[in-house]
């Protein structure tokens, strides 16, 4: 099940990611997080951040809306206290989440982490659609991809994976630039900004009136950007995320074109479901007449 | 813990209120804690509070609000369904005097039952003050008085018990207090009744265990999920 991100081996390809697994530390009375292939933690950025007004969370048919805002402690309790409290439990590679609201502070956060944690890749969140003058400038313009991803490989020698945004006429033109730019892997999809209305109340269920939709519908579409990244930017490896909740998935992800597989919003409905994936993945590979994952990644 | 459970019973007990009855593995389940049901054709879980609790049977008092309620109150027994149970902190039942108070508003006075049978077990002199918008959503009275209770019921119509809300009716002095109801009321309290007791919140929530940051409310002790730090809180913590 061993697959690569680069010159990083994960055990395998399961990842919780960013914003359902809290620090990592949070997952672990669900399972034991030295199965997973790794864990990408809560999005940290320079200062702390209650986020968002409540309600923050809204239900959808085959998902939910999240517009949390990017609570978080800022980076200076991430490095003291929420790393080291994922290392006690955890033993296997870090995916540090980073956002901010200026290239300087994408620049400082990144270069904090990287001197001061043993993360193993920073995964720059710049797609996040859920927070006003956030992240959505820099993920939905090639040029604003482009220079967060200058500024970051310019403070840190650590893999940088930029996480792209969905909400984009064309996802390839903002994946290329990033690479070209520097970046030595992809994360999409974020979520898909979306609204719920509450017809009682004639009034957006969400505080913030839009968030990021997630779960099983968004796997298509997330399938589908993947594929096309990879096409767009062969070699370059790729963490599929958007809607996999199962072992089944997880492979279609890879025959899609990703190297290691997310799982995000499927941890909130069942916070064990990274475990029951790992468990599930010999199985159907077995089924499927898959020796090696390493060998499907973008056959399709 | 994640477990499956069977369902022995569902009835509705009042206006839009059902209890349901569960067979399964009771263990680690606390006054206040509340359990996540995985409702078949809902995306997310929904969070109740747990009514009682002896020996494999759990007892679930819930309000038909949305779609995965109503779904619930179409099941009957027999069907099972995926709970995770004893989430999040509970009351503090080591706070209470000999005398003690539980304020409870509509389906916020189930985690009340649970709570009211452990403080008589332990031989506390409990009083129950309990509101409801009228006569037909009126539920729990005889429960609470069958473990010995002292019990007032108030109506905001007056079409049973006294007419008014609660904070109407509180005993004064207010001994320490276990409450649980809407945001209008935990206001009402904090104001009349002050801060020595504890509240327990009702946020809408994601995952319900500490994973998503759905439901975070600031406190005097910082910004803290219902669902984990919560959903009892000290009153005096809460910036309401």
């Amino acid at each position: 099940m061993k697959v690569r991100l680069g010159n990083i081996e994960l055990a395998n390809p399961v990842i919780p990611a960013s914003g359902t697994c809290g620090f990592g530390q949070e997952m672990s009375e669900w399972l034991d997080l030295n199965c997973l292939g790794a864990v990408s933690t809560k999005g940290t950025t320079r200062e702390a951040r209650y986020g968002n007004a409540l309600p923050r969370i809204a239900e959808c048919p085959a998902g939910l809306l999240n517009a949390i805002g990017l609570q978080n402690p800022g980076v200076d309790a991430v490095i003291a206290h929420e790393i080291p409290a994922l290392r006690r439990v955890y033993k296997g590679p870090i995916i540090a989440n980073i956002s901010g609201f200026s290239i300087e502070e994408y620049a400082y956060v990144c270069e904090r982490i990287d001197r001061e944690t043993d993360a193993a890749i920073l995964e720059v969140n710049i797609s996040c659609p859920n927070v006003q003058h956030g992240g959505m400038a820099f993920g939905t313009s090639a040029q604003a991809a482009a220079e967060v991803t200058r500024a970051v490989k310019a403070v840190t020698h650590k893999p940088v994976y930029m996480k792209l945004s969905p909400n984009v006429t064309d996802i390839t033109a903002i994946a290329c630039a990033c690479v070209e730019s520097g970046a030595d892997g992809l994360c999409l999809i974020n979520t898909v900004l979306g609204m719920r209305i509450d017809i009682r109340r004639r009034q957006p269920v969400l505080a913030n009136r839009y968030g990021g939709y997630s779960g099983p519908g968004v796997f298509p579409i997330a399938l589908r950007m993947v594929n096309q990244v990879s096409k767009a930017c062969p070699g370059v490896p790729i963490i599929g995320c958007g809607g996999v909740s199962s072992a089944q998935e997880v492979i279609e992800m890879m025959m899609g074109g990703a190297s290691a597989v997310e799982i995000g919003a499927a941890n909130l409905q069942q916070p064990g479901v990274c475990r029951q994936i790992i468990e599930d993945l010999p199985r159907v590979m077995r089924e499927l007449k898959i020796n090696h994952l390493q060998d499907i990644i973008g056959i399709v | 813990m994640k477990s499956e459970w069977h369902i022995v019973s569902n009835e509705r007990i009042a206006e839009r209120v059902f209890r349901m009855i569960l067979r399964g593995d009771t263990a680690g389940i606390a006054p206040g804690q509340f359990v996540e049901v995985l409702v078949p054709g809902c995306y997310l879980r929904r969070p109740l509070s747990v009514g009682d609790v002896t020996d494999d049977r759990l007892t679930l008092i819930y309000k038909m609000v949305g779609e995965g309620t109503a779904r619930m109150a179409q099941m009957s027994s027999g069907q099972t369904l995926d709970i995770l149970t004893g989430l999040g902190h509970g009351y503090d039942l080591t706070k209470a005097g000999e005398q003690v108070l539980l304020i409870g508003g509509g389906v916020g006075v189930p985690p009340l039952m649970y709570a009211a049978k452990e403080l008589r077990a332990a031989g506390k002199h409990v009083q129950v003050v309990m509101g409801f918008n009228s006569k037909g959503e009126v539920f729990g009275e005889d429960t609470f008085r069958a473990m010995g209770c002292e019990v007032t019921v108030c109506t905001m119509d007056g079409s049973y018990g006294t007419r008014g809300v609660v904070t109407d009716v509180l005993p004064t002095p207010t001994p320490f207090y276990y409450a649980c109801g809407p945001m209008p009321m935990i206001k009402a309290i904090l104001r009349t009744a002050g801060t020595n007791g504890q509240i327990s919140m009702e946020e809408r929530m994601g995952c319900g265990v500490g994973l998503c940051m759905g439901c975070t409310i600031e406190t005097t002790e910082g910004f803290q999920r219902v669902c984990k730090e919560g959903p009892v809180f000290n009153a005096g913590a809460l910036k309401v």
